[in-house]
């Protein structure tokens, strides 16, 4: 990334050639020619909107992000990613461009859908197919959306927010995620297109799972989403996102940023169920995620949970964290990251102690199947003002072949000496024991290790609510699919 | 029912079985004996399909088919169980889900309709009974933290509950207090059916006390040394293994 500071840079170049596009004289296009420049931030802030200080931050995103370099840090290999043929900009899809029905849709993908038990019609809204011929979503919003009005709920898209609700915004935006944060998030910063934004008021339970799938419109919110939840005191609030169907999508890039605040007494449980394309046997084509996630409990006895199943995506480079700051708050994660064939994840969580009396827990279960590599990521930090802080990690994998791996990193930093730690790790190969067991009572070899995963996974399923619990163990089944020959 | 012939099996190159000849027909009970690591166990899981150990040679006939050709789950299918030595922990799932997926997935191959969770519930029950196994062990996951005893006595339920044609039980009897022992006995003598075969590996006379044999078989370093009726136990109970163990010496050194 060295060049993007240095005076001959691509920028430049692309700057040059921008009229050859015809980038200043139409601006009303829909789409932006690839690159990335001020002025194209400053068209996606205009295309938005938004109000000055939001452009003012993501401009200071920008400026700092070319000083960044890409981190390597991470246990994964990609070739590199040329930032300026990236498009940052482009309209939703008109439904003349999409698929009229079913019958357009790849019938590979469709099979997926019908594997995994989806209704009907949200197969067709999953595959892109025109909205409108397929049912009227926009009334199901509507409905969801008044009954929460009424509680005082706010959940829209995040540029919404940013023109209605700007001061919220603007007090929490980047108060956990700061714009300078990391090479991803500052990316983030600069370009997100759009998300979701939840504030629940004092004292008001979230009467029904907010999740992104009611949301049919903010599912080509793209590769830079913008998450910002908000439970103010003594609220509660439980939010799923994405779905167990694949998700195809042209931006082989995703830099999602999402920011918790909870305050005093408030919960925040965040659910997600991640299985993008995965690229093909091969590992061709499928996406590279690299998530900034990460919650912040400010106020005393605050609560956030994370949990997480990950099963798609070529690439997966994503930690979901808590920031401890309020005395006695709790911090959670809960994750099951599966990687087939030439997957690669490294994921995991921080949970950074900082108030009295914090408690945080991580239980973290990797599979690795076929070609997949798999590493966990975890730090925990005590500081200094800490006193009492408790963390109990266990962090399990398994391998399914020998020729996967999975790796474990974890961090731990203590700077009180009242801190009470409790770490547990295992590995273990799919126990050839175990499918020998199963397969002696009948149980055929797919259906032995579907059972021996779930099995392996239950303590983070059980996290899950309900429904989205039934759909991921689906998930995994269809996942490991023709993980033993 | 079941007719060995010939069989060696080897594991990593090293002879186990060296020549196995055993028939056991529908009905019958046979108890198979030996001393440790004469290769009994190893027996019970070549016929379950086990594919650690490789056959050089001979053949299995399971009711006129080849048995080794048929995988594990399929042998299974077929009607051939195995209560393990060493049962194995199955975390996160529960012994009930495990074991309808079981006998679904074995109803499934003799065209049976599969079983819901309640029609299970109802059916498992008497089973249940039989073998005096608590409901909540049924509950926790498969054999996660179940005592050595309780182990066992879930093999043999979930024998009773798969009514295999042929049931091999490996030392089932070890471990077992006396009235536990009791109630396994019970549990196999219920399964005793004359369309129905059972191969009982033990070191002890004390279970066919109460399961008679119609047949002992002793196992020495990979063959059948000895066969016979259910004196024959008795008569191992005094005189140890040595014995037989030296006749076969004996032989040997005869044919070199
Ligand atoms: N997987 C294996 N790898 C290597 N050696 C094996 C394996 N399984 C069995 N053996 C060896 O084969 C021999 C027979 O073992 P087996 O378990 O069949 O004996 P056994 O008659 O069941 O003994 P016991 O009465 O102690 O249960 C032993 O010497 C054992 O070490
Ligand atoms: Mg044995």
């Amino acid at each position: 990334m060295s060049n993007m500071t240095s005076a001959t840079s691509p920028i430049d170049q692309w700057e040059k050639e921008e009229y050859k596009y015809g980038f200043v004289t139409d601006i009303e296009t829909d789409t932006l020619p690839p690159g990335l420049s001020e002025d194209v931030i400053r068209v996606i802030s205009g295309k938005k909107q938004e109000p000055q200080w939001l452009l003012d931050w993501r401009l200071k995103a920008y400026r700092h992000w070319q000083t960044m370099t890409e981190p390597t840090w991470a246990n994964i290999k990609y070739p590199p990613i040329d930032f300026q043929k990236i498009i940052y900009y482009s309209a939703p899809k008109l439904d003349k461009d999409r698929p009229k029905s079913l019958d357009e849709v790849d019938p590979k993908l469709l099979e997926t859908y019908e594997k995994l038990g989806i209704p009907l019609e949200e197969r067709a809204v999953l595959a892109g197919v025109a909205v409108d011929a397929v049912f009227d979503s926009i009334s199901v919003a509507t409905t969801f959306k008044e009954k929460l009005g009424e509680l005082g709920i706010i959940f829209c898209s995040f540029s919404e927010a940013a023109r209605d609700h700007s001061e919220l915004v603007k007090k929490y935006l980047g108060s956990v995620v700061p714009y300078s944060d990391n090479f991803y998030a500052t990316l983030n910063s600069a370009v997100f297109t759009d998300g979701s934004f939840v504030y629940i008021p004092k004292g008001v339970r979230c009467p029904m799972e907010l999740s992104t799938y009611f949301r049919i419109n903010a599912m080509s919110t793209g590769q830079f989403e913008r998450t910002l939840i908000i439970a103010d005191e003594a609220s509660q609030v439980s939010y799923l996102e994405g779905c167990t169907a694949p998700m195809r999508d042209e931006n082989q890039l995703h830099a999602a940023v999402v920011e918790l605040i909870a305050l005093d007494d408030a919960s925040i449980k965040y659910s997600t169920i991640q299985n993008w394309y995965p690229g093909d046997k091969d590992g061709k084509g499928g996406i590279y995620n690299f998530v900034t996630k990460r919650g912040k409990c400010l106020g005393r006895r605050s609560h956030i949970s994370w949990t997480q199943v990950e099963t798609g995506s070529a690439i997966t480079w994503k930690y979901p964290s808590c920031i401890l700051q309020g005395d006695d708050s709790v911090g959670e994660f809960y994750s099951v990251a599966l990687t087939n064939n030439y997957q690669q994840a490294d994921t995991g969580t921080k949970m950074i102690h900082i108030g009295k009396n914090t408690k945080s827990t991580i239980i973290s279960k990797g599979i690795s199947a076929g070609h997949g590599q798999n590493t966990y990521r975890g730090g925990v930090k005590i500081n200094k003002g800490a006193d009492n802080a408790r963390n109990y990690t266990q962090c399990d994998s398994m391998l399914i072949g020998d020729q996967c791996g999975a790796h474990t990193f974890p961090y731990i930093e203590v700077k009180n000496a009242t801190a009470k730690m409790e770490h547990e790790a295992t590995t273990s190969k799919i126990g050839e024991d175990q499918l020998f067991y199963c397969n002696q009572r009948g149980i055929g070899m797919e259906d032995a290790i579907n059972m021996i995963v779930n099995g392996f996974c239950k303590e983070v399923f059980r996290e899950l609510p309900m429904e989205f619990a039934v759909e991921a163990q689906k998930l995994l089944e269809v996942s490991l699919e023709g993980s033993v020959g | 029912m079941l007719e060995i012939r010939n069989l060696h099996v080897a594991v990593d190159g090293n002879e186990i079985l060296k020549g196995v000849d055993l028939k056991v027909g529908a009905g019958e009970v046979h108890s198979l004996m030996g001393p440790n690591g004469s290769g009994k166990s190893t027996l019970a899981q070549v016929l379950a399909g086990r594919e650690t150990y490789e056959v050089t040679d001979g053949e299995v006939l399971f009711n006129g088919k080849d048995l080794l050709d048929l995988s594990p789950d399929e042998r299974a299918c077929e009607g051939v169980f195995m209560a393990f030595q060493y049962p194995v922990e199955i975390p996160g799932v529960t012994t009930n889900y495990f074991l309808r997926a079981a006998l679904n997935a074995i109803r499934k191959y003799r065209g049976e309709d599969e079983l819901d969770a309640f029609d299970f519930i109802e059916f498992v029950k008497e089973k249940a009974r039989v073998v005096a196994i608590d409901n909540s062990l049924l509950q926790r996951a498969v054999n996660d933290g179940f005592s050595g005893g309780e182990k066992k006595r879930n093999e043999i339920f979930q024998m009773a509950v798969l009514e295999p044609k042929l049931a091999i039980l490996d030392e089932t009897d070890s471990g077992l207090d006396i009235d536990a022992l009791k109630i396994v006995a019970e549990g196999v003598n219920k399964l005793r059916a004359p369309d129905r075969a059972i191969i009982l590996i033990t070191h002890y006379q004390r279970l066919l006390n109460y399961i008679v044999p119609d047949a002992v078989h002793v196992l020495v370093d990979g063959r059948i040394a000895k066969s016979g009726g259910k004196e024959l136990a008795l008569e191992l109970e005094t005189d140890g293994y040595t014995k037989i163990a030296g006749q076969r010496a004996a032989v040997e050194t005869e044919k070199v």
